[in-house]
Formats: structure tokens, C-alpha cells, sequence
């Protein structure tokens, strides 16, 4: 392992210094999320394994190119889980690549219990930054406000803050019970009606609305569960068409993010009014063209290749979010929305502190850098 | 610590009364008489935090009340480099807000409104001066609360909170401040309106929320925040178990967690801090157990029921010789209420106490409290525990007097120990109460100098010229190598370093 970091090093300096650029890799499940691919390729995948699991501590730190499935395997032995559920997007993901992208799944909007984003699990990490420096931050307790949070500041960089060689998380156990709920109705009364839900003591973990159906699914102990589909009524779903279901949601191997077309996913406050993209838009075959998650707080539409990016960033910023062009068309104008002057000063700072010679990912976040 | 009056060992520096004449004439140039302090009666009780050990009276104290003020005042300073240091309540036990003789101190309580509380997306909209506890009051009426409840939730302001990333009895399974903020708006140091986070629950790019919170005012002064409401539970019942061994009771946190179950609290104290409790707050604790676990579940009725069942069978499996379930709800607060009050009570039977922060796995809890044992015994110093067992998060209290600077400094010396064995059992110096100026040298031993450097640049990239409470959280390579060097000395080449001193 220490031989893998080594050869990592050298190639981070020998592209400092020659003003090179390296792209990081793992599984490749993500390559189409972000900005073009720019630069050599640095494969992880060899950086592997689970360095330390304690159940009863509730925290799993293991090495970046840790196939995601191993690390899923590991934790289901101890009925315990990734609270954040990260999509995977196809065989082969790691955990490497599962903290750059930051991408949570349907549990990020859970209510009430402590769930929530990838960053909210994230409690430290080992980097290797852009003067091939190796830097640990955070650690391996829940609890620690020594120097800047660092390790959450990771989650999401896209790797363009350095190589994330080392993962510490915390991890929860897998719920007593659950059940899923199915409802018909459209989708300004599924927001309304999941904003109403939310604020109620309900054990809900997860939400999807689309085509006229929404479903909704609860987790925890066997009476919460029980007494909420006794309450809300709807249909219940058949246990194994409902796990099959949320995966489907969560890996987005569902027929709504199948279909060809540009896929935006559009980031709200949850009781943003129902959005219409105004051009292009595809109704999806059966589905629609709208596939709402997380409670309304994130809507995801089906668009023509070639709807006007800037409009629909536009519609989501008056709603209070942003959009980012997910995937299936041309990215080159960047995938992300971008930033305010002050802001966008202060991430090529952050950047600047990290990687000074721009070593990672070039483009992978904003496009000049 | 108490309130006694120590400067002792962190002698005060003299104000510039020149510098002070042209920094207030700066201000007032824009803002009342009243709203810029610096005669010395007013700027006194602005001379500490909560850690009183630390004091110094500030240069200038600036007490704006509109945010064009905020900005006016972070500007001007910016133009005359002069230093600002923000403060909420002043309620922080690590000496945050600790002011400078150099420099501004920029009070915000003045900021105390609610702007707004909307039930339905379950958010409310704050000013930084608002009382952690006026959010959840305001928010009742609908029932739903905010989860983050330190301690001083009565006292301390969600401005403090979003600084310090505070936590509280029930962050085990709600969360810290950081899981519970969804948006903190400010201005940099230079006075130029910023904005982390959003209403949705992304932002495109770095995540530079979760590194604002918990910053302790160095990167942006706050003005307003949104923070998530959640769903007041129906019920809940707090078990108390005792055991035979502060071990055992160790144990039992981990065989909780390691059953699948996340209580709503998990707190443990020792045998000196029941006994203090209980003559302070008769709480009906269990006196003879070396310890004590205060076990919470809340929900509904019958997930609490079932949930307490579950909690009971793995507490007199893991050996907990006595188990009591509060019946009602005054039972439940009068259980609390006695940890609760480990602080005030502790305080009653010392002149001063000294509260540590550790955060260690929980397997190295048995570990731990050995060592402290040892270092009461080192130091002849009494040091009951308090920790939030379900998160490995420790609160030792040692006790002393701060009238004798010798015993102060026998104190530090035994704080230091405890911290540094922290680290080396895999866990963090500070769990909730900051860096501050309090540990800022075992700063130097829980990261290396390159972790330094990168937090140093990293403040560099919000406040170059480093004017935004300086000289707090992070150290200087330089004072790292000092503390080194006088850590060095501290060990065997001392003179007579193993005889104990009393």
C-alpha cells in the first residue's frame, strides 16, 4: 500500500512541476457527472481495503479505492449501513469516488433522525494534496471541532482539492422495520403533501413522486412504521418490489433516468412551487418528464440535449436552489452553476491552498480550473 | 471555570490610548455614542467567556445594530488593520471571544430577532444574537424544534453555536449544528456580503458551509441564518442505570450501539460527580454505583415502548446492577436534571473546576478514566466525570483553586495530560467547546506541522491579512515548535519531576 502512495507522490510532483494535469480515477461510474475529463489518469483502484471497523463505535475508515459493494458487504455482516445511501451508478464504484462526487440518495431527506447528505457522515479523511503532501484531518469520533472541518470540505470537491486516499464514516444500523407506501395524486399535492408529512413525527426515509404516483417509505422501529401506514393510508408495496423500487431510484436505474434526453437535477427549498422547465422538455415514455425526490427538495427533469442551460439555471435559482446538468449532453460549458463574484473568489482561493499548481481534475468543477 | 478573579499566569496587555482615540473616532464617524464602548467601566464586561481563566479588556467595543453597520465596522477596520474579534453571548468555554488589546470587539446581541419561522418547509430564519433556546420556544407552537441543545442553550446564541459547531445532550441521534444549519449568511472581513449554503439542501461547488461552521469566527462574521426544525418527538423516557464498574458501564455504551440501538441521549457519570449532584439537585441518583448511565428514547408512545424494552434487556445483559424508567415526565426531567446541573454542583463544592473536551473511541473509555485517576493522583487534584457517553465525548472537571496560581497551574498541567491522551488513544482534543486560545497549544500535538500550514493558508484565503479573530484556534508553526520544545522540558530532565506536589 505504501509502495501505490509512493508512486501516487511522484506522479503528483512530476506533474506540479512540469505543469501537467491528472485526472483521478476509480471505478469510472461517475466519469459522465461534472466537467469534461481533462488530463493524464491516475488510477486508484490499487489504494484498497477496510483499514478499521468497529461496530459498537459506529465508524468504518477504509482506503479510497475500496470497491463501494466490499465496504456495503462489510457493514450488512454487522447489520449496519451507509446512512447517506450513495448511489452507485453501475458495478465497480468506490469509495474514493463516492466522497468526491458527494452524491447522497433517496435517505438524504430523512426525517427527523439523524440522516442526511454524505458530508454529514464524512468524519475524517486523509488527503494527498497538490504538493503531494500526505495531511489527515478529522478523525474517527463523532464529535471534533479541533482546526477547520476539512474532511466535509472534501465531499463534493470533486477531487480538485486532492487525492481523497482515505475515508473515515460514520455508519448506522440497518432499521428493525420498514415499509413502503403507494399514492396517486399529482405533483403539487405530493409536495405539499410531503412538506405537511415532514413535519410530523413519521419515521419517513425516503420519498419519490413521478408519473402520478408518489411512494414513500418509512424505516425504524416495528410500532413507528406500523403507525404510520395505518395513519396515511395509500397502498402498501410488496416488500421485494419496494427494495428492487428504491434501488432503482438510488442507482437511478429506473425508467425515468434511463430514457435518452439531458438529465437536470434541479436542488430547491422542499416546498419550492411545482417547476416547469419552459423548452424541450421529453416526456419520458409513461413516466413524464418531472421525477421528484427528497421530500420536494429535489427534482430532477428529462430535457432536449439541447434546452437552454442558462434558462433553466435561471428557474432554479428564482426558486431559491440551482441545477446542474447531471448527464446525456454537452458539457463543456460546465456542469455546475456558478458563483458570485466573493464567492467565486473564495473557492479559487480554497483551491489555491490545496493544489497551487492545479494538479486535479482540471474542469472537473469550473471550467478555468 | 469559576468566577473567580485569576489573571495569574495570562497577564493583560496595555491598550495604545492613542490608537484607541482614532479606531473609536473611525467608528462613531457612522455610529451612535452608545453603540462604541472603550472607557474601561464599559469595555469591562466584555473581558471574557466563558473561560475565565483568560481575560483581557478589549481596545474597543463596537455594538451594531443594522447589518450596514456590521459592514461599515469590518471595513474600516479592514482599512485601519485593525483586528475583530465577534462575540455572541459570551457564554463559549474555550475563550473564542476572548477580546484584543489591539483590536474591535464586535458584540452582536444586538441582532436578536426572529425574522421568520415557516412550518411547512420546517425552517427558521435568525439573526446571530438569538438564544438557541428562543428558536425551539418559537417553533413550539407548531410542534417542531431545533435539535442542537448545549447546555447553555438558555443563554448562548446560535451565532456562538454555528462558530463553535456546539452539540448538546441528544446530538448522538440528532446531530451537531453543522447537520441542523442549512444556510449562515455574513460578510468577510473585508465587509463584503457573502452567503453559505442555501434553503435547498445542496450548493453548486465546495461545501463551504460545514467549513464556516464550526470556524470559531475566523473566516466571515454571521448576520443571519436558516437552521432545520424538526418534529418534536410525542414521548420520551429516560432508563437510569447503575453499575458496580465505571468498566461495565463503559461497556454497556458499546453493547448498546453495537444492538443496533441510537438513544436520544447516552450520558454517564461517575461516582464524585453523583455524589456532588445529588446533594445539589437530589435527583434521586444511585449513589453507591461506581457509575451511572442516563439512557433516553423518544418517538411515539409505542416505538418508545418498544424501544425502552429493547435498551432494558441489553443494559442487564451488559451487568447493570439496578434499572429505573422514569414514569412521567417530571420523573424524566428530575433524571436530567441532575446532569444538568454537574457543572453548578461541581462548582459548589470547589472554588473553581476546570472542564476538558476529549473525544475518544468508546472502547478506550475504561482506559481513559484510568489515566485520569492516575493524574488525580499525579497532580493531587479531585476530577469527577461527566461524558456524553454515546458519543465518546468527555467532560472531566477538575477541581481547584485559582486564588493559588501554583494550583493553576498544576490544573493546566493536568488538562494538558488528559488532552494530549486523547490524541494518542485516537481522538480529538476538543469535542464541542473549540480550540479557542484555551488549546491552542495541543493544537500542535493533535495535527502536524504540514495540517497546520494548510489551516494557515486556509484562513489566509478568507482574511489575508489575518485580521478576523487572530491568534484563536489555529497556532503558528512557530509557537508549535516553542510548545514543543517546553513540553520537552516538562518531562524527566525537570527537576524533581516525579515528586508530587501538593
Amino acid at each position: 500500500m505504501e509502495a501505490a502512495l509512493a508512486r501516487y507522490a511522484q506522479r503528483i510532483r512530476s506533474a506540479a512541476s512540469t505543469g501537467g494535469h491528472l485526472r483521478l480515477t476509480g471505478g469510472g461510474t461517475k466519469d459522465f457527472y461534472g466537467g469534461p475529463l481533462e488530463g493524464e489518469p491516475l488510477e486508484l483502484r490499487e489504494y484498497a481495503g477496510i483499514v478499521s471497523y468497529e461496530p459498537s463505535e459506529l465508524v468504518v475508515t477504509a482506503r479510497c479505492g475500496t470497491p463501494l459493494a466490499e465496504l456495503e458487504d462489510a457493514l450488512a455482516r454487522s447489520n449496519q449501513m451507509i446512512p447517506f445511501e450513495p448511489p452507485r451508478f453501475g458495478a465497480g464504484g468506490t469509495l474514493g469516488g463516492c466522497i468526491a462526487a458527494g452524491l447522497s440518495g433517496p435517505r438524504r431527506a430523512a426525517n427527523g433522525l439523524y440522516y442526511g447528505a454524505a458530508r454529514d457522515f464524512v468524519l475524517g479523511c486523509v488527503l494527498m494534496d497538490g504538493r503531494a503532501d500526505l495531511v489527515r484531518f478529522g478523525g474517527q469520533v463523532m464529535k471534533n471541532v479541533a482546526g477547520y472541518d476539512v474532511s466535509r470540505l472534501v465531499v463534493g470537491s470533486m477531487g480538485t482539492l486532492g487525492l481523497i486516499a482515505e475515508v473515515s464514516l460514520k455508519v448506522l444500523p440497518v432499521p428493525v422495520a420498514r415499509a413502503t407506501l403507494r399514492f396517486t395524486m399529482d405533483s403539487a399535492e405530493a409536495v405539499r403533501k410531503l412538506n405537511e408529512w415532514g413535519g410530523r413525527p413519521l419515521p419517513i426515509t425516503a420519498s419519490a413522486w413521478c408519473g402520478g404516483t408518489l411512494r414513500v417509505r418509512f424505516e425504524g422501529a416495528v410500532a413507528a412504521v406500523d403507525a404510520a401506514c395505518a395513519m396515511l393510508g395509500g397502498e402498501r408495496v410488496n416488500a421485494a418490489e419496494a427494495l428492487a423500487y428504491w434501488d432503482g431510484v438510488r442507482d437511478q436505474s429506473d425508467p425515468f433516468f434511463t430514457t435518452p434526453g439531458a438529465l437536470w437535477r434541479l436542488s430547491v427549498p422542499s416546498t419550492a412551487a411545482p417547476i416547469v422547465l419552459p423548452t424541450g422538455v421529453l416526456p419520458t415514455a409513461g413516466a413524464g418528464s418531472e421525477f421528484i425526490e427528497w421530500g420536494g427538495a429535489l427534482r430532477w427533469w428529462k430535457a432536449d440535449a439541447d434546452a437552454d442551460a442558462a434558462s433553466i439555471r435561471q428557474i432554479a435559482q428564482s426558486a431559491g436552489g440551482h441545477a446542474t446538468l447531471f448527464r446525456g449532453a454537452d458539457r463543456s460549458q460546465g456542469a455546475f452553476a456558478g458563483h458570485e463574484p466573493v464567492l467565486a473568489r473564495l473557492h479559487k482561493n480554497v483551491k489555491a491552498v490545496f493544489d497551487p499548481a492545479g494538479v486535479f481534475n482540471r474542469g472537473r468543477l469550473y471550467r478555468d480550473w | 471555570m469559576g468566577a473567580e478573579e485569576h489573571t495569574a499566569s495570562h497577564a493583560e496587555v496595555r491598550i495604545d490610548p492613542a490608537r484607541q482615540r482614532e479606531v473609536v473616532a473611525a467608528l462613531r464617524a457612522f455610529m451612535p455614542e452608545h453603540a462604541v464602548l472603550f472607557r474601561e467601566e464599559e469595555a469591562r464586561p466584555y473581558e471574557c467567556d466563558g473561560l475565565s481563566a483568560y481575560r483581557q479588556l478589549p481596545m474597543v467595543v463596537a455594538l451594531p445594530e443594522t447589518e450596514e453597520q456590521v459592514a461599515r465596522v469590518l471595513r474600516t477596520c479592514h482599512a485601519l488593520e485593525v483586528p475583530v474579534v465577534p462575540r455572541g453571548a459570551g457564554t463559549g468555554l474555550s475563550g473564542g471571544a476572548l477580546p484584543s488589546a489591539e483590536g474591535v470587539l464586535l458584540g452582536m446581541a444586538k441582532f436578536n430577532r426572529i425574522l421568520s419561522v415557516d412550518p411547512l418547509a420546517r425552517t427558521a430564519r435568525v439573526q446571530p444574537g438569538v438564544r438557541n433556546a428562543a428558536i425551539s420556544e418559537a417553533a413550539a407552537r407548531h410542534r417542531l424544534y431545533y435539535a442542537p441543545d448545549p447546555s447553555s442553550q438558555i443563554a448562548c446564541t446560535i451565532g456562538g453555536n454555528i462558530a463553535e459547531n456546539s452539540g448538546g445532550l441528544h446530538c448522538l441521534k440528532y446531530g451537531l449544528t453543522v447537520h441542523n444549519v442549512l444556510r449562515v449568511r455574513g460578510y468577510t472581513v473585508e465587509g463584503e456580503p457573502v452567503e453559505f449554503g442555501s434553503e435547498a439542501l445542496d450548493s453548486p461547488g465546495f461545501d463551504l458551509l460545514a467549513l464556516a461552521i464550526g470556524s470559531e469566527g475566523m473566516l466571515a462574521v454571521t448576520v443571519e441564518a436558516t437552521v432545520k426544525l424538526v418534529p418534536k418527538p410525542e414521548v420520551a423516557r429516560v432508563i437510569m442505570a447503575s453499575f458496580a464498574e465505571v468498566e461495565t458501564a463503559g461497556n454497556a455504551v458499546a453493547d448498546m450501539i453495537a444492538a443496533g440501538i441510537i438513544p436520544a441521549g447516552l450520558e454517564m457519570m461517575d461516582r464524585p460527580a453523583t455524589r456532588a449532584v445529588e446533594e445539589f439537585v437530589h435527583a434521586g441518583y444511585d449513589l453507591e454505583a461506581a457509575a451511572i448511565l442516563l439512557c433516553e428514547s423518544d418517538g411515539t408512545p409505542a416505538e418508545v415502548e418498544e424501544e425502552i424494552g429493547r435498551m432494558k434487556a441489553v443494559l442487564s445483559r451488559s451487568g447493570a446492577t439496578q434499572l429505573k424508567v422514569s414514569g412521567s415526565e417530571a420523573e424524566r426531567l428530575k433524571f436530567w436534571a441532575g446532569r444538568k446541573a454537574a457543572f453548578p454542583a461541581v462548582g459548589r463544592i470547589s472554588p473553581d473546576y476546570y472542564c476538558m473536551d476529549g473525544t475518544i473511541p468508546k472502547k478506550r473509555l475504561g482506559e481513559m478514566l484510568g489515566f485520569i485517576a492516575e493524574m488525580e493522583r499525579k497532580y493531587s487534584l479531585r476530577c469527577p466525570n461527566v461524558f456524553h457517553a454515546g458519543d465518546g465525548n468527555l467532560h472531566p472537571l477538575i477541581l481547584f483553586d485559582a486564588n493559588d496560581p501554583e494550583e493553576l497551574h498544576r490544573t493546566e498541567q493536568f488538562a494538558a495530560e488528559v488532552l494530549e491522551k486523547c490524541v494518542a488513544v485516537g481522538g480529538t482534543i476538543t469535542g464541542e467547546h473549540g480550540v479557542g486560545i484555551e488549546k491552542i497549544n495541543q493544537m500542535c500535538v493533535q495535527f502536524g506541522g504540514k495540517e497546520i500550514a494548510l489551516f494557515l493558508a486556509l484562513k489566509q484565503a478568507f482574511d489575508a491579512r489575518g485580521l478576523l479573530n487572530p491568534g484563536k484556534n489555529i497556532p503558528t508553526l512557530h509557537r508549535c515548535a516553542e510548545y514543543g520544545r517546553m513540553h520537552v522540558r516538562s518531562g524527566k530532565r525537570q527537576p524533581f519531576a516525579e515528586l508530587p506536589r501538593f
